[in-house]
């Protein structure tokens, strides 16, 4: 019983993790089809500067805040002085982004060095809460409170304001969008920057359950392609879902069949992309 | 303290290509540097090992000026990312390109059997860091010469101190999924159930988990004590989620030779307190020899020396003493070689010789996690002396048995 | 002079071994397989407008059938081989069915999942492959009685395969196949109102790519004689993907060029740069800003412009 519900629970925050590093590769390749490699590299960065800043004193809410703010520059920075020159051109995307991912990679190992950093977990969430007689880390369920948050306000962007109805306009019709009077180029700015900031607001927040160290890149990033995929392209919803389902699948599945840890991960996005291109919500064939 | 690895290079390009002209083997006199090449990993996952592998071997050169048995010795430094394809082009580099008369690492055991066969075939002394058993076991290579340990040599005698000395009858193993994991946990099993204890539970989550809190959730709550057969630095985030998830006090921790190694300990906090460890070094020792040498590395970079620190500083010693022994000669491979295998010395970690095999006999350590001087130390709590990798079992018997693995040998008391 | 260079080019790479030590000698070895998986990449990537990021997996499992069938069965190289190679191409067709139920980046993700769920499998089924320990005592062929132990032997046995497959690509790019192929890429629809069967096309082309995929893993194993799960990793996909997009995608000589490029900064320049990582990111994002279509077409459209557009 205690396994089932705790895993149950790590299910929810490791989805609610993913989904606040898949929001921002979906939105982007949503808009943009550019498929960006990087993604893992900006959550790494994300982690790096939020443990970096509490060092210096800040709290895991401020950190974050800093560390979103600094990946969605970097992320301007990259749209506009490399991404942009590659417009249609998806393999120079591939090699730019990947290229950046190394130089973002071996950055990090020379400034930071080969070990991990900890996050210190907040002091308010330390405590571990009792649920059903079991105890769970609060973090954890902080993290889920957050994605929702997240995906709430991302939802609300999407479905309530004027930037949000000229993304999702272009995300429909990218050449009538044009037509109409959307600027595009700024609006592809904008997308890239907003999922810039996710990927690293994610690093932050997941700072305190996975450290920062390199590799995070590396191990986050086909998660995030994964959850995009089966989730659809073009759906927020369907990354929201995807998130959480491949959180139960990768925490159920190692706990119950460790040797087939790969092949649980990665066997229903192949089982769904082959009977159903578009992923579970998608409204976009990829 | 970077080490300008071009000036050395270029140095050693020259002499290599000015040897390979001079249309002889490896030039006689003290003019002609010893090569010695260092395999280490600089990029990638393992790469805070590696950079503490080239900093103890650099400080034992550089105390002693770059010269050894009265030759200057020339280090060759090259990163092999931690990937076995690239360790065995590497170790051509060093071989074909830099001439290199003796080898110290690799890090990693498949590095090691990578470069197994190329090493058996040019012949190159090889004084290793990695833990593969089977490298002094069954498939042993004369060319080779550990002063470290094998993955479950440390294991071994947790097992009898958890056992004789904690009395803990049931443990849960948790170790990484990886050979060295495999092997650690094999060796504490078969000691452990020897002496009459139980393993109640193996959970091998796999190297690049993101998060155990699924493989936390998994354990079962009548254990004595969960043992950590974990390398790099995910003994550290284990634990921390361990306690986070309440188990704290509930069962005792207890480590293998990497679980919390110094240079992990200096990022951790009071959670690591009391925890027991074992490994054939700890930057506490009170040999004269690590009395200069962990202050000193302290100072310099900041932290103490741990596994990979010391494991280059006492292939130093090692190296060193083999070559007194043929008063500099590295060009009678078989001799200096011979040399090698009958080293008897003492170095940082306490005694060193080698078995028949070419595997350390030495003291292996019982620590435990405490405070000194404001900062967390891995303590001497006892010392099992004259340790070698077959624990008490005869070797012939130990080595009839199939090689350590995941499955050898078998559970019995699994629930 | 078009037909000369590879020519030339052959002839002196057949010298290398009289001039150059040993350890080029086997750097070059390395090059020209990694020239050749990269090649076979190409088929995929830039004459098929298919990127895959799961090329490794054909590269690993030709090596790995080889390897067991050669410890675990005793069997000699003249069964090892061709059985290898058939097995391997028996998967790559069966990976290319399933992946090819998308296109763009959902073949890619099914690229990258497949080959996931093979490394994934290398690692843990350690009764089949000895997982993180690798498999090691291997030996390489003799053919017709000559021993490749020695490097420069090897190094020539490498340089006429990677010349026969390097032709058979150049033929089949050539060919009408091959045209209808590049049809594909660039205009799929039409290509499938007039008759083709772009799914076919597509399909035999991935076979083939595969098939010499896995010439490239027989040629890895004997060169290393060990083999290891880590070679079926997406790092290792990703460079040859990155060797080919550099290059040039969808030219002959632009793998050739992409994956020395790669190699010698991997293993070469390694040894002077410490941070020779960021070294190959920053020239990867050199070249495609200054020359977007890879090194071989960006050169090439130098030249011509340098020759004042004479043709």
């Amino acid at each position: 019983m205690q396994f089932w519900v705790i895993q149950t629970l790590n299910s929810f925050s490791l989805g609610a993790l993913l989904f606040l590093l898949s929001s921002g590769f979906a939105l982007i390749f949503g808009l943009m089809r550019v498929v960006n490699l990087m993604h893992g590299s900006l959550f790494m960065i994300g982690a790096y500067v939020a443990a970096v800043a509490m060092h210096k004193g800040t709290g895991l809410a401020m950190a974050a805040v800093i560390a979103a703010v600094t990946t969605a520059v970097v992320g301007g920075v990259i749209e506009r002085l490399i991404l942009r020159r590659l417009a249609g051109n998806a393999q120079g995307q591939v090699l730019a982004t990947l290229g950046l991912s190394f130089i973002a990679a071996d950055f990090c190992l020379i400034v930071w060095g080969g070990d991990p950093i900890p996050i210190e977990t907040p002091a308010m969430f330390q405590a571990s809460m009792k649920f059903l007689g079991f105890s769970f880390p609060t973090y954890r369920v902080v993290v889920v409170a957050i994605a929702v948050i997240v995906g709430g306000l991302l939802y609300l962007l999407l479905e309530r304001t004027r930037l949000g109805a000229m993304i999702r306009a272009s995300v429909d019709d990218m050449q009538m969008a044009r037509a109409v009077g959307i600027p595009a180029s700024a609006l592809f700015t904008i997308v890239f920057c907003l999922g810039a900031l996710l990927a690293g607001l994610g690093g932050a927040i997941g700072g305190p359950i996975f450290s920062a160290y390199p590799g995070l890149d590396a191990d986050m990033l086909p998660l995030a392609l994964i959850v995009v995929i089966l989730g659809g392209v073009g759906s927020l919803v369907g990354t929201f879902v995807s998130s959480f389902i491949i959180g139960f699948l990768y925490t159920f599945g190692t706990a119950l069949l460790p040797d087939l840890a790969y092949v649980i991960l990665f066997l229903p996005m192949v089982v769904v992309i082959a009977f159903r291109p578009t992923g579970l919500f998608g409204t976009i064939k990829t | 303290m970077t080490i300008d690895r071009r000036q050395f290079l270029q140095g050693t390009t020259a002499a290599g290509l000015s040897a390979s002209f001079s249309g002889m083997g490896f030039a006689q006199g003290s003019s002609e540097p010893i090569r010695l090449g260092l395999l280490t990993v600089k990029t990638g996952p393992l790469a805070s090992g590696g950079i503490d592998m080239e900093r103890g071997l650099m400080m034992y050169m550089a105390e002693r000026g770059g010269m050894l048995a009265g030759r200057k010795v020339e280090v060759i430094v090259a990163d092999t990312g931690g990937v076995p394809a690239t360790a065995r082009t590497k170790t051509q580099e060093l071989v074909e390109r830099n001439k290199v008369h003796v080898l110290t690492g690799p890090l990693a055991a498949f590095e090691a059997l990578a470069i197994d066969d190329y090493i058996r075939s040019q012949k190159i002394p090889t004084l290793s860091v990695a833990a593969a058993e089977d490298m002094t076991q069954r498939k042993q290579n004369p060319w080779f010469v550990r002063a470290t340990s094998t993955s479950s040599q440390c294991a071994h005698v947790l097992a009898d101190y958890c056992y004789k000395v904690l009395k803990y009858k049931r443990i849960i193993v948790v170790a990484d999924d990886i050979a060295y994991g495999h092997e650690m946990n094999a060796g504490f099993q078969r000691v452990f159930e020897d002496l009459g204890g139980k393993i109640i539970q193996k959970i091998f989550p796999p190297l690049t988990a993101p998060d155990y809190g699924s493989f936390i959730a998994q354990l079962k709550t009548d254990a004595d004590a969960v043992f950590l057969g974990f390398a790099g630095s995910n003994g550290f985030r284990f634990i921390r989620q361990f306690n986070e998830y309440g188990l704290k006090g509930k069962m005792a921790i207890v480590g293998g030779m990497t679980a919390i190694d110094e240079s992990v300990l200096r990022n951790m906090g009071d959670e690591a307190l009391g925890i027991i460890t074992t490994c054939w070094y700890s930057a506490e020792l009170g040999n004269p020899i690590n009395a200069k040498f962990a202050p000193k590395y302290r100072k310099e970079f900041g932290y103490d020396p741990g596994f990979y620190a010391a494991a280059t500083y006492v292939n130093g010693a090692v190296l060193e003493a083999a070559l007194n022994a043929v008063k500099g000669n590295v060009a009678n491979k078989e001799a200096f070689m011979a040399a090698l295998r009958k080293t008897n010395t003492m170095t940082a970690r306490g005694p060193v010789t080698f078995d028949d095999y070419g595997n350390v006999v030495g003291s292996v350590y019982i620590r435990r996690v405490e405070r000194t001087d404001g900062r967390l130390v891995n303590s001497v709590v006892q010392t099992y002396p004259n340790i070698s990798q077959f624990w008490n079992y005869d070797p012939k018997q130990f080595l009839a048995n199939p090689v350590y693995s995941r499955d050898w040998p078998p559970a019995k008391n699994l629930l | 002079m078009k037909r000369l260079a590879p020519i030339l080019l052959l002839v002196i790479l057949a010298t290398v071994p009289w001039f150059a030590g040993e350890y080029y000698v086997n750097l070059g070895s390395q090059i020209m397989i990694a020239a050749i998986f990269a090649a076979s990449l190409n088929l995929l990537v830039g004459y098929g407008g298919l990127t895959s990021l799961g090329h490794a997996t054909y590269l690993g499992l030709s090596a790995y059938i080889s390897a067991w069938l050669a410890l675990r069965m005793g069997l000699g190289h003249g069964v090892t081989a061709p059985a290898a190679l058939i097995l391997t191409t028996l998967i790559g067709a069966a990976f290319g069915w399933i992946s090819l139920r998308a296109s763009g980046l959902g073949f890619l993700m099914l690229t990258l999942a497949l080959s996931q769920i093979v490394w994934g499998l290398g690692y843990r089924w350690v009764a089949l492959t000895n997982g993180d320990n690798g498999l090691s005592g291997l030996t390489r062929p003799a053919p017709f009685g000559i021993s490749l132990e020695d490097s420069n032997a090897y190094y020539w046995f490498v340089l006429i395969i990677a010349a026969l497959t390097l032709y058979v690509i150049a033929r089949l790019v050539k060919s009408p196949f091959g045209a209808s192929l590049r049809g594909t890429r660039d205009q799929e629809r039409r290509m499938s109102s007039l008759g083709f069967n772009v799914w076919m096309i597509r399909w035999v082309t991935f076979v083939i790519a595969s098939f010499m995929g896995a010439v490239a893993g027989l040629l890895y194993i004997y060169f290393h004689k060990y083999i290891h799960p880590s070679v079926m990793s997406t790092t290792v996909s990703a460079e040859a993907l990155l060797s080919v997009i550099a290059g040039g995608a969808g030219t002959l000589g632009g793998p050739l060029v992409g994956a020395t490029l790669v190699m010698l900064l991997k293993n070469y320049v390694s040894a002077y740069v410490e941070h020779w990582n960021m070294l190959l990111g920053a020239v990867f994002l050199f070249i495609v800003i200054v020359l977007p279509n890879g090194l071989v077409p960006g050169i090439g459209a130098f030249l011509q412009r340098i020759r004042g557009g004479q043709k």
